[in-house]
């Protein structure tokens, strides 16, 4: 079972190598991992998606809090918070199928960055099976290369996270 | 003096940081780096012990927590000195020792470059430090090294480290030494949840077989009394875990002596048919548990630890309560009814009567039985502080000597580091010079760090070598002849050395007893001489700890392998 999890740290050298130390030494692999500032300078937020069973997961946030340089962690869980990740997919374009191409980036809400000769830059934000859905339409167009950021994840309503 | 804000350097800086924090006794080992500090040292109201080598600095520093209670301190230079380092520190870590660890550093604008003695040490130091500092501004130096002794000695204590980069020590400062830490990812918790306390007092009270597992924690809380009056009210046995040893009284008849591995059969039988097993200070290793499913599968798990992550980590636990040992014995000593366990305490009594701790001694009465050794210095010093290396002697040291207060066994448990035990205690008789000090050794383990009898002698540290010499590494020969078909590979070290000769060179006493009458006169001649000596035991070579409980069994399918005899 996959989980998300939002983890307020310190905004310090060494933080993100701490967290990411913490789940290679015990064993625990990370699915996806983003890192930014807060609104407060000297807090940044990771939202880490990770494998593993309720017991897995107890581990992990308690290991996590156990860091001097985390401030709080809590588990998002699906059917309270609302995520998205961002994705650019670099595809292979001719005049002839750019149109179809645009269509289909249409449907997914999806935005064209950047037209080329011979490719486009599609850039489209969405929850995980969004992004896979959108990569399965254009594969067959030829993809060039693709970023996907990981998720990011914020608890629905009045309660901070 | 906090409000001061005199003008001084890093390196002063740190004098005044360690002298606000009451530190008197260092140990450690000079480098081009750390020239500065050195120099302040030089007049400084501070202890510093020159050790031969910096992994006897961590663990000098780490003998000198384990007798006090204080934190301890040890610095090295950059590079080969703070890597030198790290086997004490992990070492630190598995056991839960507080110490702050300062460490030399190339000069900032160096950091980096892979200067000449440069090692990035915070990134290695990350998986076995609670935490790790690299000073970048001179001017946070006092506010990391309140915050370091804040972090090594609260909550599950543990080894912190300051790497100083040598601009840091020259730097000029405002000095101010702040009154309080503000760390907001840090808040342990100390008072255990009333609820579960008294949920767990009512499962007392319901219990029939209740055993108590005491560990390491009950130490460093300080709540040996505690203990024991909570284990004298409930009416429970108690077994300790190697760290725990000393935590409650040998001698005392609800004692079990130690589970696990090389624990006494009843400790062991004890668990496996509690219906209440509860856990204080203990975290459930594979050396107590054995194979985890089989582990304690009928008992309800009551777990009292200061740390939440130990809490179900290894073994599912039913009341977990979360805080420090003693208060939470407090609470429980108020709550608590007696368990209903006159018929088992009977049944272990018969226990304990069938499956005795013992060993054979020779026919020929010439060889020395290493049990002997350790229950001669427990009859001739019973209060001693016995320190350990690692191997077969350490566990004869935890079966038969008879501890009868805290701090008074010190060993390497978590990470079983050979070479811990003599730098060890050269730290414990520093902290505690009132006490006898035994460094129970195996010649294997001796000479890891056989160098630092310079260092016991300089500082004129009369520390008790014992070295049982078997001529083996004793422990993984004993696992050889078990596992392997007796094929003793690379575990010969018979003509390692001259112990005596050796003790001599550096200017030490060396004794030495090859038969049983020569055992008791040796310890004594080692205790009135007052100077640092090396008793050379010459022990019956393939020996072997028992009982045994095989790796990855249960702790009740236990071998005993003095039968053979």
């Amino acid at each position: 079972m996959r989980h998300t999890l939002a983890v307020l740290v310190e905004n310090k050298y060494g933080v993100l190598s701490r967290v990411a130390g913490m789940f290679s030494r015990r064993g625990y692999n990370i699915d996806s991992l983003t890192v930014g500032v807060t609104d407060d300078p000297t807090i940044s937020r990771m939202t880490i998606v990770v494998m593993g069973d309720d017991d897995v997961l107890e581990q992990v946030m308690k290991q996590l809090n156990k860091l001097i340089d985390v401030i709080r962690v809590s588990d998002l869980k699906s059917e309270e918070s609302v995520d998205r990740e961002l994705a650019l997919i670099k595809v292979n374009s001719e005049v002839a199928n750019r149109s179809e191409i645009m269509q289909i980036a249409d449907i997914f809400r999806a935005r064209i960055i950047d037209v080329g000769s011979k490719s486009m830059i599609i850039e489209v934000t969405g929850d995980e099976g969004k992004i896979t859905a959108i990569e399965q339409l254009l594969k067959p167009f030829g993809i060039k290369e693709m970023v996907r950021t990981g998720k990011v994840a914020l608890r629905r309503g009045q309660k901070n996270s | 003096m906090t409000e001061s804000t005199e003008k001084m350097t890093g390196a002063r800086a740190f004098i005044e940081c360690l002298y606000r924090e009451g530190v008197d006794t260092i140990f450690g080992y000079p480098g081009g780096v750390l020239l500065p500090i050195y120099d302040e040292l030089y007049d400084a109201d501070i202890r510093h012990i020159l050790v031969r080598h910096e992994q006897a600095a961590v663990h000098g520093a780490e003998g000198y927590a384990r007798a006090t209670g204080k934190t301890g301190v040890c610095l090295a230079t950059s590079g080969p000195g703070a890597t030198n380092l790290v086997t004490g520190i992990a070492n630190a870590y598995m056991d839960s020792i507080p110490m702050v660890v300062f460490t030399g550093q190339v000069p900032s604008s160096l950091l980096g470059n892979d200067a000449f003695q440069e090692a990035n040490i915070t990134g290695i130091t990350m998986p076995i430090t609670k935490h790790n500092y690299l000073v970048q501004d001179a001017n946070d130096l006092p506010r990391i090294i309140k915050e370091a002794f804040h972090i090594a000695s609260t909550g599950r204590q543990g080894p912190v480290l300051i790497d100083l980069p040598k601009d840091i020590t020259v730097q000029e400062i405002d000095f101010y030494y702040p009154d309080k830490v503000n760390l907001r990812g840090y808040k342990p918790t100390y008072q255990g949840n009333l609820q579960q306390i008294k949920k767990a007092a009512s499962e007392i009270g319901r219990s029939k077989n209740p055993v108590i597992y005491a560990g390491g924690g009950v130490i460093s809380s300080e709540a040996s009394k505690e203990l024991r009056e909570f284990a004298e009210k409930i009416n429970a046995p108690v077994t300790t875990t190697l760290t725990g040893m000393g935590g409650f009284p040998v001698e005392h008849p609800l004692f079990l002596g130690m589970p696990g591995m090389h624990g006494t059969k009843y400790a062991n039988y004890a668990i496996q048919e509690s219906d209440l097993l509860i856990a204080v200070g203990a975290r459930f290793d594979d050396r107590v548990t054995g194979k985890l499913k089989a582990f304690a599968s009928n008992a309800k798990i009551i777990h009292i630890d200061i740390d939440p992550a130990e809490i179900s980590k290894n073994v599912k636990v039913d009341i977990p309560i979360v805080g420090d040992a003693k208060w939470i014995l407090q609470k429980l000593l108020k709550y608590a009814s007696p368990s209903q366990s006159e018929a088992w305490i009977k049944r272990i009594d018969h226990w304990k009567k069938d499956n005795p701790l013992y060993y054979v001694e020779p026919a020929t009465g010439d060889g020395i039985k290493p049990q002997y050794i350790i229950e001669q210095i427990s009859e001739a010093c019973k209060d001693a502080i016995i320190v350990t290396e690692v191997g077969q002697h350490q566990m004869w040291a935890a079966q038969y000597f008879r501890f009868s207060e805290p701090r008074t066994f010190i060993t390497s448990g978590g990470l079983g580091t050979m070479g811990y035990g003599f730098p060890a205690s050269i730290g414990a008789k520093i902290a505690r010079p009132d006490k006898i000090v035994f460094d129970i050794a195996g010649d294997g383990s001796f000479q890891m760090n056989s160098q630092e009898l310079a260092t016991a002698v300089q500082e004129n540290v009369p520390v008790i070598v014992a070295i049982f010499n078997n001529g083996y590494l004793g422990m993984v020969r004993q696992w050889q002849e078990l596992f392997h078909d007796k094929r003793y590979s690379s575990t010969c070290i018979q003509n390692s050395v001259d112990f005596v000769k050796l003790a001599e060179a550096y200017g030490a006493l060396g004794l030495r007893a090859t038969k049983r009458e020569e055992v008791r006169p040796a310890i004594e001649e080692a205790i009135a001489s007052g100077r640092p000596t090396v008793i050379d035991f010459i022990v019956e070579c393939e020996e072997n700890v028992s009982p045994m409980v095989p790796a990855g069994a249960a702790i009740n399918e236990i071998l005993d392998l003095e039968k053979k005899e």
